[in-house]
C-alpha cells in the first residue's frame, strides 16, 4: 500500500528473490488445489482396494464371482455374490432399455425437431428431472409405482421392472442433455449440405445427423449407464433385495439385490467388527463397483476423443 | 483505521467468550442412536423429558441395533438403542476402547407376524412360518389359505429384529433367496398392507389396522401373552449405557424414566410393554 521505498529500475537480489519466491509458492499453491481432486480419486482408490484385498486374501475369487449362496451374517458366512451382480446387471440392462431409446428420441426432438423457443423451455424441464433426490424416486417407487405393478398382476411390485423404470426415468435427464448437446454440435453446414443434395428432413436426421453425432450419443448412454448403475437409494428401497439369480432370468417380476444396495444396507452391521470377512466383502464389492465405473469412464472417453 | 481494526477485534473476541459462555445455557446433550424398533420409545421419552426439563437437548438416531452399538462403542452416542442383547464380539471391542456396556430393559416387545387383512388366514404354527421362509411352503393355499403366492419379506440382516427372528423363528437357519429384505418396520408394513400374499414381522408397536397379526401356535401376541412367555416370539428391548450413569445426572434421570408411572404409560402408548406389567 504505500510506496515510500526508494524506486529503482533494476530489482535487487533481495527482491528477485522474493519475487521468484512469491511466484513458486503461488504457483505450487494452485497446482495442490488443481490436484486435490485427482488425489481424492486416488485415495478413494487406495482406501477401498486396501480393505478388499484381505477378503480375496483370505477366500479367493471364485466364491465371491461364482457362488450363488449369498448369506453373510450366517456363521460361518457364504459370499457368493453371483446373484447380485447379475442383479445390478439387470436393473441396469432394464434401465438402458428404457431410458436409451427415449432420451435420444427426445435430444433429436428437442436439437432439430421443435421450435427453438419450445427447445428453450422443454431442456431445461428434462434436465429438473436430475433435480429431484434419489429418495424421493425411491419413496415413489415403493409406495405407489409397486402397489401399482400388483395392481396389475405382479406378485410383489418391488422387482426388477420397477426399479428398472424409475433408473431409467432417473437416466433420462443426462441422456438427453449430453446427447441433445451432441447433436447441437453438428454444424448448419452438414444439415444445409445434406437439404442442399437433396435429401429429405428424415434422411438428413438419420443418416447425417445422428451419425455425425455418434461419439457424443454413445458417450451419452454411457453417462446414463452409470447414473443407473451407481444409484443407491431407489434400489435399497424398490428392488425387494433379494440376493437370487431370476429364474428364469429374464422374468423382470422378481425381486434382485444390487451392489449398492448391498454396500449400504449391510455396513451397518458389518463395520463394528472390522477385519470381519462380512466387513471386508462390503469393500469387494465396492472396488468391483469401482472397477465397472472406471471402465465405463475410460470407454466414454475413448468414444469421445477418438477421431471419428 | 487502526482503531476500527481494534474495534472488531475487541468485537469478536467478545462473541466468542460470549458463545464459550453460553454452551452451558443450551444445557447438557443426550445422543442416542441406534435400533428403529426402540427408536419410538426413545423418541417419546425424549419428547417428555425435554418437556419437564427445559434446556437439555435430546438427539434420537436410528440406525440399527449394529450401528447404535457401534457409535456407543466409538463414543458418539451415550444411549444406544438396542432390540437385541450386544453380541461377543460388541463387547470385545467396547472393552478395547474402554467402554463398559451397561443394559438397560425399557419395555418388552412381540415380534408378530403381519399379513394383508384380506387374507383368512387366522394362525400358523412357528413351524409353518419356517418353512414359509425356508421356500417350502410357497403358497397360502398349502396352510389352508387362498391360492395366492407368498411373498415372503425379512427386516434387513442389519437389524435386532432379524436376528431376533433368526434365532427364534428360524433357529439359525437360512432364509430363502427370494426373501426379500426392507430397511425398515415402517416398510416392512408398508409394504404387508399393500401385497395381498405378503408375509412379514415388525415390533409389536408397528401393528395396526392396516395389517393383521397372526396366532402363532394359537396365541395372539398382547401384552398378557407376551409378558407371561406365552407367545414364543418375544424379547426384551435394551438401551445401552457405557458404565451406570452417575447418579442425579441427565443421562441418569434419562435412562430411568422408564420406571417411572409416566415412562410405563409411554412405552404402552407406542404399543410396546411395560417390563414392570406382570
Amino acid at each position: 500500500m504505500h510506496y515510500n521505498k526508494k524506486q529503482s529500475l533494476v530489482f535487487s537480489k533481495k527482491d528477485a528473490t522474493l519475487q521468484w519466491l512469491g511466484s513458486s509458492i503461488g504457483k505450487g499453491f494452485l497446482f495442490l488445489i488443481a490436484s486435490f481432486s485427482a488425489v481424492i480419486v486416488f485415495l478413494i482408490f487406495w482406501f477401498i482396494v486396501k480393505d478388499a484385498i484381505p477378503f480375496f486374501a483370505e477366500k479367493g475369487f471364485k466364491e465371491f464371482f461364482t457362488g450363488t449362496n449369498w448369506y453373510p451374517a450366517a456363521e460361518p458366512g457364504e459370499f457368493g455374490a453371483l446373484p447380485i451382480f447379475v442383479g445390478t446387471i439387470l436393473v441396469t440392462l432394464g434401465a438402458i432399455i428404457i431410458a436409451v431409446p427415449v432420451g435420444i428420441c427426445a435430444a433429436v426432438c428437442l436439437s432439430d425437431i421443435l421450435p427453438f423457443k419450445i427447445r428453450q423451455i422443454a431442456k431445461p424441464i428434462v434436465e429438473m428431472l436430475a433435480a429431484v433426490p434419489s429418495v424421493a424416486y425411491g419413496f415413489f417407487a415403493l409406495v405407489i409405482f409397486a402397489p401399482f405393478l400388483q395392481s396389475l398382476g405382479a406378485t410383489t411390485g418391488t422387482n426388477v421392472l420397477n426399479v428398472s423404470i424409475i433408473l431409467g426415468i432417473m437416466a433420462l435427464p443426462t441422456i438427453v442433455s449430453v446427447a441433445e448437446d451432441a447433436l447441437q454440435a453438428v454444424g448448419k453446414d452438414l444439415r444445409e449440405g445434406s437439404y442442399a443434395l437433396g435429401a429429405t428432413r428424415a434422411e438428413t436426421l438419420i443418416k447425417v445427423i445422428i451419425p455425425a453425432a455418434a461419439s457424443g450419443i454413445t458417450a451419452a448412454v454411457v453417462l446414463g449407464i452409470m447414473r443407473a448403475i451407481g444409484e443407491t437409494m431407489v434400489v435399497w428401497m424398490a428392488s425387494g433385495n433379494a440376493a437370487q439369480i431370476p429364474e428364469p432370468i429374464y422374468n423382470v417380476l422378481q425381486p434382485v439385490r444390487t451392489l449398492t444396495a448391498t454396500i449400504a444396507g449391510d455396513m451397518g452391521e458389518a463395520d463394528h467388527v472390522i477385519g470381519s470377512m462380512r466387513y471386508h466383502v462390503l469393500f469387494a464389492m465396492a472396488a468391483s463397483l469401482l472397477a465397472i465405473s472406471f471402465l465405463c469412464n475410460w470407454i466414454s472417453e475413448w468414444i469421445t476423443t477418438r477421431d471419428p | 483505521m487502526n482503531t476500527n481494526k481494534l474495534n472488531v477485534l475487541i468485537l469478536s473476541i467478545v462473541f466468542i467468550v460470549i458463545s464459550f459462555l453460553c454452551t452451558p445455557c443450551y444445557g447438557e446433550k443426550i445422543v442416542i442412536d441406534g435400533s428403529t424398533t426402540v427408536g419410538p420409545i426413545a423418541k417419546a421419552f425424549a419428547e417428555y423429558y425435554m418437556g419437564k426439563n427445559k434446556g437439555v437437548n435430546v438427539t434420537v438416531s436410528e440406525s440399527g441395533s449394529g450401528n447404535g452399538a457401534k457409535s456407543l462403542i466409538n463414543g458418539t452416542c451415550q444411549i444406544a438403542d438396542m432390540s437385541r442383547f450386544m453380541k461377543e464380539k460388541e463387547f470385545k471391542a467396547a472393552a478395547n476402547n474402554g467402554i463398559m456396556p451397561v443394559a438397560h430393559v425399557v419395555a418388552l416387545d412381540g415380534l408378530p407376524i403381519l399379513v394383508h387383512p384380506s387374507n383368512p388366514i387366522k394362525g400358523l404354527t412357528i413351524e409353518q412360518i419356517r418353512d414359509i421362509y425356508l421356500g417350502k411352503i410357497k403358497n397360502w393355499k398349502d396352510v389352508g389359505g387362498p391360492n395366492l403366492k407368498i411373498v415372503k419379506i425379512s427386516r434387513d440382516t442389519n437389524s435386532g429384529t432379524y436376528e431376533t427372528f433368526e434365532k427364534l423363528v428360524m433357529n439359525k437357519e437360512k432364509l430363502a433367496k427370494d426373501v426379500e429384505y426392507v430397511g425398515s418396520n415402517g416398510a416392512a408394513r408398508q409394504r404387508v398392507q399393500k401385497t395381498k400374499g405378503a408375509i412379514s414381522y415388525a415390533g409389536l408397536g408397528f401393528v395396526d389396522k392396516t395389517v393383521k397379526a397372526l396366532e402363532i401356535n394359537g396365541i395372539y401376541p398382547n401384552q398378557e401373552t407376551i409378558t407371561s412367555g406365552v407367545y414364543p416370539i418375544a424379547r426384551p428391548l435394551f438401551m445401552f449405557t457405557d458404565g451406570y450413569p452417575k447418579l442425579g445426572t441427565e443421562l441418569y434421570k434419562f435412562i430411568t424414566i422408564y420406571l417411572s408411572e409416566d415412562g410405563q404409560e409411554i412405552v404402552e402408548s407406542i404399543g410396546f410393554i411395560p417390563v414392570t406389567s406382570y
